[in-house]
Order: C-alpha cells, then sequence, then structure tokens
C-alpha cells in the first residue's frame, strides 16, 4: 500500500443507476452471492454427499452380503416391509448431520466474522433480510436434498436389488424419495432458525444435533406410553416419517402429518428467530 | 445531517449515551471526539440502526435509517469492529453489498480501483494487512456513492502513509459537498481533519464547536463558581471583564446542574472571590477548573473502566504540550 495511490472522485459512476434499488432480485442474488462465495458451504455440501452416498453404498452392502446370516430374520422382515425407508435412512441418518451443521453456519458466521453488521447496514429491513437469505437457503437445500435422496434411492436399490427389489413405482416410493428431499430442506432452516437464536456456532451445532439425536433417546426414557408420544412428535422422529413406503408399528403420526409436525417446529423456530433478530442489538 | 436528539442507550446498568443531542452539518468534516468509552461508536450503531436506543432519535436527512430504501447510497459507514468474512474475497465482499443496492457490477471495481485494492480483489480479506482491511471497509463505505459518511476511529492502528491517505480522503470528500462525521479518541488527530467538533465523555456532550473554538477554549482556564445569587455574580463578572460559560458544566456530573452553577472564564479564581466579597454575594464553591483539553484528558484516564493502559507519550499527558502541538499543526 504507497500513500500516493491518487484519491480520485468518487463521483459519477454510482449515480447512473440512482433511483434503481436492488429491490427483492437484488437481495435473493445478495444472499446468493454470500452464501457460494464461502469456503464452509462448498465442504459441507461435499461432506454430505460422501457420507450419505456412501454410507447408503456400506450399509446396503452389508445387509445383502449378511442376508442368510445369524439373526439376520428381523432385520431382513424390516428391510422387506419398507426398503425405501432402509436405503433413505442408511446413509442421511449421518449424512444430515452435515446439513445442520451448514444451516447453522449461515448465520452464525456472520455473527461471529462481524458480516451481519455489514448485512444490516445494507438491509436496515432485518425480517426481509431473513427472508431472502432463508429462501436462497431453502434453493439451495431442495435442490442439494432432491439429488441426493434420488441418489442414495438408486445406489442403495441397485445393490438392494438381488434380495429385495424396489422402484419409484411402488407404492408411496417417489413420495417417500421426494420427501426425504423435503425433510432434508426443512432441516437445514430448522438448523439456521437455531442458529439465528444462539448466535454462536459451537453452541448452535450442538443444539442442533442434540434435537435431532439425543431428544429421541431422552424421550425414549420417558415412562409407558408417553414415550411413545412424545417421541413421535420430535422435529426429527416426526420429519423421518416422510420418507417411509409404509408406516411402521408405534408410529403415532402419518407420514404427511409427522412432515407438518416437523414443519410447525421449524415455522416456530423461525418465528422465534425473527422475533429476536428484530428486536436484539446487532 | 445527520440530527441525534436526546439519544439514550443503556447496556444493563451501564449507561452508554446518556441524552445526547448534536446535528453534523454537510459539507465539512465533524470530529466526534471522546475518550474510549465515552460512547462514540454506540452512538454510531444508534445512527445507523444497529442498536435500539432506549431514548430519543437519531435522524439522517429526516428519516430514521431502517427508513431507507437503499441506505447504502445515502450513508457509507466504517465501523471499529471488523464487518469482513476474512473467507470472503474483497470483490465478493463488495459485491453481495452492491446487489442489496442495485448498484453495477462496475462500481465494485470502481470502488477497489479508488482505494487501490484492485490488484488483490480476489484474494481472501482474512489474509489482509490491517492497513488493507481499512481500505476494504472505505471501499464499502464509498460503494453507493453516500452523501454521508460515518468513519469510527478510521485511522486506529495505520501507518503513517494510511493516515495521510484517510485525511486527504476525508478532506476531499467533505470539499465535494458531503456530510462526514468521524470518531477519534486523541484531540490532536481529529484537530487536523476537523473543521467542527462533537466532545463527548461517558456518554455526555461536552461541547459541540468550530475546532477553533474548542482549541481556543482548551487554552482558556475556568472558575467553577456556585452561589444562590447567580445572576448578580454573572453580570458582576461580565463587567470585569470575565465570561460566563453555559455549555462547560454539561461536563459535570449529573448532580450539578443546578441553577447556581457557573462557569467562568477570562478571570482568575482569586478575582471571583473578590468580586462577591465587594457585593456580599455567599459563595459555596469556587473552584480553578482545568482547561477542555484537562478536562478530556481527565475524562480518558478516568474511563479506564475496562483494564486498557493509559495512553503513553505526549496524547496521553495533560497540560500544555498537547495544546501547542494541536496549533501547531492545525495550522
Amino acid at each position: 500500500m504507497t500513500a500516493t495511490t491518487p484519491v480520485t472522485p468518487a463521483h459519477v459512476p454510482a449515480a447512473t443507476t440512482a433511483g434503481s434499488s436492488g429491490g427483492w432480485g437484488g437481495l435473493l442474488a445478495s444472499e446468493w452471492t454470500k452464501i457460494r462465495s464461502v469456503r464452509s458451504t462448498v465442504w459441507t455440501l461435499i461432506l454430505f454427499v460422501v457420507i450419505t452416498i456412501g454410507l447408503t453404498a456400506l450399509f446396503t452392502w452389508l445387509t445383502v452380503a449378511n442376508w442368510s446370516g445369524p439373526n439376520a430374520a428381523e432385520r431382513n422382515a424390516r428391510v422387506i416391509a419398507d426398503p425405501v425407508g432402509f436405503i433413505l435412512g442408511s446413509g442421511l441418518g449421518l449424512g444430515q448431520l452435515t446439513l445442520c451443521v451448514l444451516g447453522v453456519l449461515v448465520i452464525t458466521t456472520e455473527y461471529s466474522t462481524g458480516v451481519i453488521r455489514a448485512s444490516l447496514l445494507a438491509v436496515p429491513r432485518r425480517l426481509k433480510m431473513l427472508t431472502a437469505k432463508s429462501l436462497v437457503f431453502s434453493a439451495l437445500l431442495i435442490a442439494v436434498g432432491e439429488i441426493i435422496a434420488f441418489g442414495s434411492f438408486f445406489v442403495g436399490s441397485a445393490i438392494l436389488h438381488s434380495r429385495v427389489p424396489v422402484s419409484l413405482s411402488d407404492p408411496n416410493v417417489t413420495r417417500a424419495v421426494v420427501g426425504a428431499g423435503l425433510y432434508l430442506t426443512v432441516l437445514g432452516l430448522f438448523s439456521l432458525a437455531i442458529g439465528l437464536v444462539i448466535r454462536h456456532t459451537a453452541g448452535a451445532v450442538t443444539t442442533a444435533i442434540g434435537a435431532v439425536f439425543v431428544l429421541p433417546i431422552l424421550a425414549g426414557l420417558l415412562p409407558g406410553s408417553w414415550g411413545a408420544h412424545v417421541n413421535g412428535y420430535l422435529p426429527e422422529q416426526a420429519g423421518v416419517l416422510i420418507g417411509q413406503s409404509h408406516p411402521q408399528a408405534g408410529d403415532v403420526l402419518s407420514a404427511w402429518e409427522g412432515f407438518g409436525v416437523f414443519c410447525l417446529w421449524t415455522a416456530a423456530l423461525l418465528a422465534i428467530g425473527a422475533y429476536l433478530l428484530h428486536r436484539r442489538d446487532a | 445531517m445527520i440530527e441525534v436528539r436526546d439519544l439514550t442507550k443503556h447496556y444493563g446498568e451501564k449507561v452508554a449515551v446518556d441524552h445526547l443531542t448534536f446535528t453534523v452539518e454537510p459539507g465539512r468534516v465533524t470530529g466526534f471526539l471522546g475518550p474510549n468509552g465515552a460512547g462514540k461508536s454506540t452512538t454510531m450503531r444508534l445512527v445507523l440502526g444497529l442498536d435500539h436506543p432506549n431514548a430519543g432519535t437519531a435522524t439522517i436527512n429526516g428519516k430514521r435509517y431502517r427508513d431507507l430504501a437503499t441506505p447504502l447510497r445515502t450513508v457509507g459507514a466504517l465501523l471499529e469492529a471488523k464487518s469482513v468474512h476474512g473467507g470472503r474475497t474483497a470483490r465478493n465482499h463488495l459485491r453481495f453489498l452492491a446487489q442489496t443496492q442495485g448498484l453495477p457490477r462496475v462500481r465494485v471495481d470502481e470502488v477497489l480501483g479508488l482505494v487501490g485494492l484492485q490488484e488483490v480483489a480476489d484474494k481472501r480479506a482474512g489474509s489482509f494487512s490491517l492497513g488493507m482491511s481499512q481500505r476494504l471497509g472505505i471501499a464499502a463505505a464509498l460503494l453507493g456513492d453516500p452523501e454521508i459518511l460515518l468513519l469510527d476511529e478510521p485511522v486506529n492502528g495505520l501507518d503513517p502513509e494510511g493516515v495521510l491517505w484517510i485525511r486527504n480522503l476525508m478532506k476531499q470528500l467533505a470539499a465535494e459537498g458531503r456530510t462526514i462525521l468521524v470518531s477519534s479518541h486523541l484531540m490532536n488527530e481529529i484537530a487536523v481533519t476537523a473543521d467542527h467538533l462533537i466532545v463527548i465523555g461517558r456518554g455526555k456532550l461536552i461541547v459541540e464547536s468550530t475546532t477553533e473554538d474548542v482549541i481556543a477554549r482548551s487554552t482558556d482556564k475556568s472558575v467553577r463558581v456556585r452561589t444562590p445569587d447567580a445572576a448578580r455574580l454573572g453580570e458582576l463578572i461580565t463587567a470585569a471583564g470575565g465570561s460566563v460559560v453555559a455549555s462547560a458544566a454539561a461536563a459535570e456530573p449529573a448532580a450539578s446542574n443546578g441553577k447556581d452553577l457557573l462557569t467562568v472564564t477570562g478571570i482568575p479564581a482569586a478575582r471571583v472571590g473578590e468580586l462577591a466579597a465587594s457585593a456580599s454575594i455567599v459563595l459555596h464553591e469556587l473552584t480553578p477548573v482545568a482547561s477542555l483539553e484537562d478536562a478530556f484528558m481527565e475524562l480518558t484516564s478516568s474511563s479506564l473502566e475496562f483494564g486498557q493502559h493509559k495512553q503513553s507519550g505526549p496524547d496521553g499527558q495533560a497540560g500544555p504540550a498537547p495544546v501547542d502541538a494541536t496549533r501547531g499543526s492545525a495550522q
């Protein structure tokens, strides 16, 4: 840096487009620039693809390889009853964690780096900024989510084919695969909402993962039918129902009811996050 | 024009900004002076709508910041705290800001050129030196070609070349008719660039005047007088060639802003005492008070509540030396 850099007038050019505001188009483009221009987005999505497809292939292959092994009968019965649910659950069960992390990072890195100040100076209507961010992130999630849901299904069903043939034309299978992509989209928004409320990356990631993995375990400790009912209405437990072709014993909600409950959880958290964003100092 | 009216902000028990009122006029550099922790950054954050005030208003050309449709086209701000993602390139940082305002892509390249960052435009901001980061912050502030600029401690930590560059830039931007509010905790630094000064301490306004006037006043010693017969004593002092300054009273702690308080300049404390005795006026207090510069330094040292070190060198010392230095560099 030299002090001799000429200080030329800042005038003129910016004024050529004066009057045309960024509007919603500009706002969406801006949020898309933000999401795509940081490495964390790319890395978490690569991890998501590798973990999900990799584990789907691994678990379905292990299942086929041990089809006639000892103690396989009970598991085989579950796979035959709902092959699509088995395929989708095998990889996404763990792969979804990366989307929890991404959803949190999309908002918490704005706070940790201070970009939130630049963002809110540019768009002081905070809910407008949040809406644009959520829309852009949803679009990214639904594209990636559906591609991976269908990818997992095709990889898993090809491996499982010799034992349990399953195709998209079987009852409820297309709904389950499309539904898994929708579930992943809502899961990303669910995590974003947690990030918005907590604002710190570590705390928000822990909370999001806790909500997905730990809450069901805790609910299972409740006595009697209480446990089953509470468990059935937990965000992740209700949400994944849409990825099953057939209801399982003990399900308290149908596939779409479950997805609806998950959407309600997410909407409620987003509403709390939006309220806090509006009220709190940035 | 920036108008701040009765602005108040608490953080828990702590009062950061205390019924602050001032106006920043266009076409000149207004210095926003106060010790660290005086509430300068908080005031700027309140003006920019980042923090919500507990009371009072801050408006820009008569509107609240949040009511500006494309705020970056009206107001540019450089905050002291970082506001760039270290993993994002300079170009992408400016780009996402430009998109929110409907500014063309070419404008990003223009401001990068303006601040001399075009060669590192595609480098991640995390690799930037302090000087380069500051230039990126300035680029973001100038992006929308705003008529109003708020710069919070823009020369903090910069090398002499960077300091000179920012000073020249501010002067030029003001000459173009823009409204500029620049904060600093160093009187010497701000006196070089600012035409007008707003001095605050502990969130309160100490004085709002031209730089010339503030410097002149900072060399005058004043006398604080408390008397139940303030009006009569005031007349006597004026007749004896002294003057009674009201605004300096704002520097005092809240309890003493009664009508019985006078701040006298132009005549020494002994003379005030003699005048009072000759007219049989009761005095409750008669205190020679430090100059504005001294008062300012006193506030600086009393605001070290966050464990900061006292400023070393002539900047941190009270007394005549910094005042002389200020005058020398201002001329």
